[in-house]
């Protein structure tokens, strides 16, 4: 009797999760239908179009693509940051670093993946973006490189702490087979400890860039407001997650059409950083080296 | 599919020892590069937010409201806010996130349609926690904020106890008069000679009303308690501490909720970790005494894993304090002059008033937005300190 209370408790508690998961999906797709129901909203347009003004008084322009290579300006900055250094230091913490190292660069990055991400937006605003206009004039107050180089820092932890665990999981024998042979420690790391982690470490780059696709405060404060379709990192863009955070500055209770677009470009940002978890863990469990 | 593991290809192509040997040098001096640089970073960091913040950091910026003037602004509304809103994501996310992690572990379903049930769930909780905290602002915006719009607006509740609405009206003699109405959106109340009236302060008083173009009383009594007929109100309402309302409206609960929602999984996913280090030959000895199942979790399993679950646990609100994004999409930016007072209060929290500093151009502000990201960051490290406090000790005792 007892236990059957308990567990009806606990599946109780379970299917909650699963209700969230599904409550997401219900309310995004249910206000983006709302939205795509509008007159002059079109999926073509939306999908199609390089022009992305939801607040312009006139004609207002749906075509995702600005927002979306801002994403990918802010996204690709952060990574050629986040991944390879990353890696590196997975790499020395595995591999080479003697405990002493250990014991102050572990906390350091526990502490970095700690510090809240408006931290990091200001100090990209107040820091970062300063710098980089005394290196180069060409920089704007807001700019995409600056917002980048921040989210990269703050990913950086991440590919790390999740490669770091990857490599661990390579057993000592494949090292010590490989030291036999003759190797250095470079060439047991690179060649034989990173390939055998290989699926771990590549869903840990995945999983960071699904946290950078996703990152909010940064680029709200460091990118601007200026949805445009360039490639260029110095000028100001804004992200899919920044047009986001400027709705819900303005009153995002009036209920027009602008405010249903909130949710449309919030049903693409699920569905990319979905798709990322569920590529990221699907190459995991399928590419894992199983060792005995 | 060939499964059986196989070691990983080494390319064969000749180098040197000595040539070899130099590339190892050169990637240490890479590696430590690297982790120099990051150390670096955080020391920059911390700071250039300490330099900036530093100077008007004390005891009044603690304790006052936020200010259009720089020198008199302060965090305590937001500070408190961050309390009340961590504390009730904790209440709600820690319960529900340790009683999945138990499911998800402890509880071993023989038939085969509830184990793929269980790993339904534990996919769906790795896919939660990859999810942007500011779409669970979008969920929170429409599942809390609006109840899914079945309960009628946050400005029409369908529902509320502990709230007196009234029409705020400024007398002839300047004072200001409140005319209790029904409901937050009844129409206007009708001014009429007799109606009742109060001061502010609860006081009953006679209202006297004349007509748009009557004469003044003379008299500096009736005159303090006269409103002309036409006289446009305002609608205020009074909040008890114990107010409700159905929807949430942008309330400190809806914020809760909606943060319990970012930090469940993250609870989830710790806790499961910690069950998962209790060494199972404590489970089976206790079975082996003829304990139940639930015994064996409750009185065995559970309390070994406290302390790895209580460290994941602090660290998930620990995040959850310092998140912005769901908070913004929550609440906005709206000014807020005190400490919440009820439940479905409008709030504000630290990183919401950073961020609000931040954004503004002029530097007095982003000096007072460094001043409250270091109360936020001791806020932040005290939780931590706790948590590495924790884990020591039961590090120790093992």
């Amino acid at each position: 009797m007892r236990d059957n209370a308990i567990a009806a408790l606990l599946w109780g508690c379970g299917a909650f999760s699963a209700a969230v998961t599904l409550a997401i999906v219900v309310v995004l797709a249910e206000q983006s239908w709302r939205f795509f129901r509008h007159e002059g909203v079109t999926l073509a347009e939306f999908l199609g179009s390089t022009r992305w003004a939801p607040l312009a008084g006139g004609t207002k322009h749906f075509g995702i693509w600005p927002l979306v290579s801002g994403t990918m300006l802010v996204t690709t900055v952060a990574m050629v940051v986040a991944l390879p250094l990353g890696l590196i230091t997975a790499l020395y913490m595995s591999e080479y670093a003697p405990r002493r190292v250990r014991a102050w660069l572990k906390p350091t990055l526990e502490l970095l993946a700690g510090i809240p991400t408006v931290v990091y937006g200001f100090f990209a605003l107040t820091a970062i973006t300063p710098l980089l206009k005394m290196m180069h004039a060409g920089f704007g107050v807001y700019n995409a490189f600056s917002a980048g180089l921040a989210v990269g820092i703050l990913c950086l932890p991440t590919v790390s702490s999740l490669s770091e665990d990857a490599l661990q999981a390579v057993p000592r024998s494949l090292r010590e087979a490989a030291f036999g042979l003759g190797g250095t420690r470079f060439d047991v790391a690179v060649k034989v400890v990173a390939p055998a982690a290989l699926s771990g470490i590549i869903s840990a780059f995945l999983l960071a860039i699904a946290r950078a696709i996703g990152e909010t405060m940064v680029v709200a404060l460091a990118a601007g407001s200026m949805p445009r379709f360039t490639f260029d990192v110095r000028n100001e863009t804004q992200t899919m997650t920044g047009f986001m955070v400027q709705m819900a500055l303005g009153d995002v209770s009036n209920f027009g059409v602008e405010y249903y677009s909130m949710y449309a470009v919030a049903f693409v940002l699920f569905l990319v950083t979905l798709a990322l978890t569920l590529l990221g863990g699907f190459i995991r469990r399928r590419y894992r080296e199983a060792y005995q | 599919m060939n499964d059986e593991p196989h070691p990983p290809r080494i390319r064969y192509a000749p180098r040197s020892l000595a040539r070899r040997r130099r590339i190892d040098r050169l990637f240490v001096g890479v590696c430590v590069a690297t982790s120099a640089a990051s150390i670096a970073v955080l020391v920059a960091l911390l700071a250039a937010i300490v330099a900036q913040g530093y100077a008007q950091l004390n005891w009044r910026f603690i304790r006052s409201a936020p200010s259009p003037s720089i020198e008199e602004a302060g965090v305590w509304p937001a500070l408190m806010g961050t309390i009340w809103v961590g504390a009730i994501c904790a209440a709600l996310a820690l319960p529900t996130g340790v009683g999945t992690a138990i499911l998800l572990e402890e509880y071993r379903p023989r038939r085969r349609w509830l184990r793929r049930l269980l790993g339904f769930i534990q996919l769906n909780i790795g896919n939660l926690a990859g999810v942007p905290s500011v779409v669970y602002g979008i969920l929170g915006l429409t599942a809390f904020v609006n109840l899914f719009g079945l309960f009628g607006s946050p400005a029409s509740p369908s529902w509320e106890i502990g709230a007196r609405h009234f029409d705020q009206y400024l007398t002839e003699g300047d004072r200001v008069v409140l005319v209790p109405v029904a409901a937050r959106d009844a129409p206007d109340a009708a001014l009429v000679p007799g109606a009742v009236a109060f001061t502010p302060q609860g006081r009953r008083v006679d209202l006297n009303v004349i007509g748009p173009r009557d004469r003044l009383p003379r008299d500096e009594d009736l005159l303090e308690r006269t409103v002309r007929s036409d006289s446009d109100g305002g609608r205020i309402s009074r909040e008890a501490w114990y107010h409700f309302r159905v929807p949430l409206g942008r309330g400190v609960l809806a914020g809760a909720l909606t943060l319990a929602l970012v930090t469940l999984p993250i609870v989830i996913i710790a806790s499961q970790e910690a069950l998962r280090a209790v060494p199972s030959s404590l489970r089976e000895g206790a079975l082996g005494l003829g304990a139940t199942r639930w015994q064996v979790v409750w009185n065995v399993t559970l309390p070994a894993a406290v302390p790895g679950i209580m460290t994941g646990s602090i660290l998930a609100i620990s995040r959850a304090v310092g998140e912005a994004a769901p908070i913004l999409i929550i609440a906005g930016i709206v000014y807020i002059s005190t400490a919440p007072r009820h439940l479905v209060d409008d709030f504000s929290v630290l990183p919401l008033q950073i961020y609000n500093w931040a954004q503004r151009p002029q530097p007095g502000f982003h000096a007072l937005a460094a001043s409250g990201i270091v109360v936020l960051l001791v806020i932040l490290l005290s939780f931590n300190a706790v948590a590495i406090f924790i884990r020591a000790r039961a590090q120790n005792s093992r």
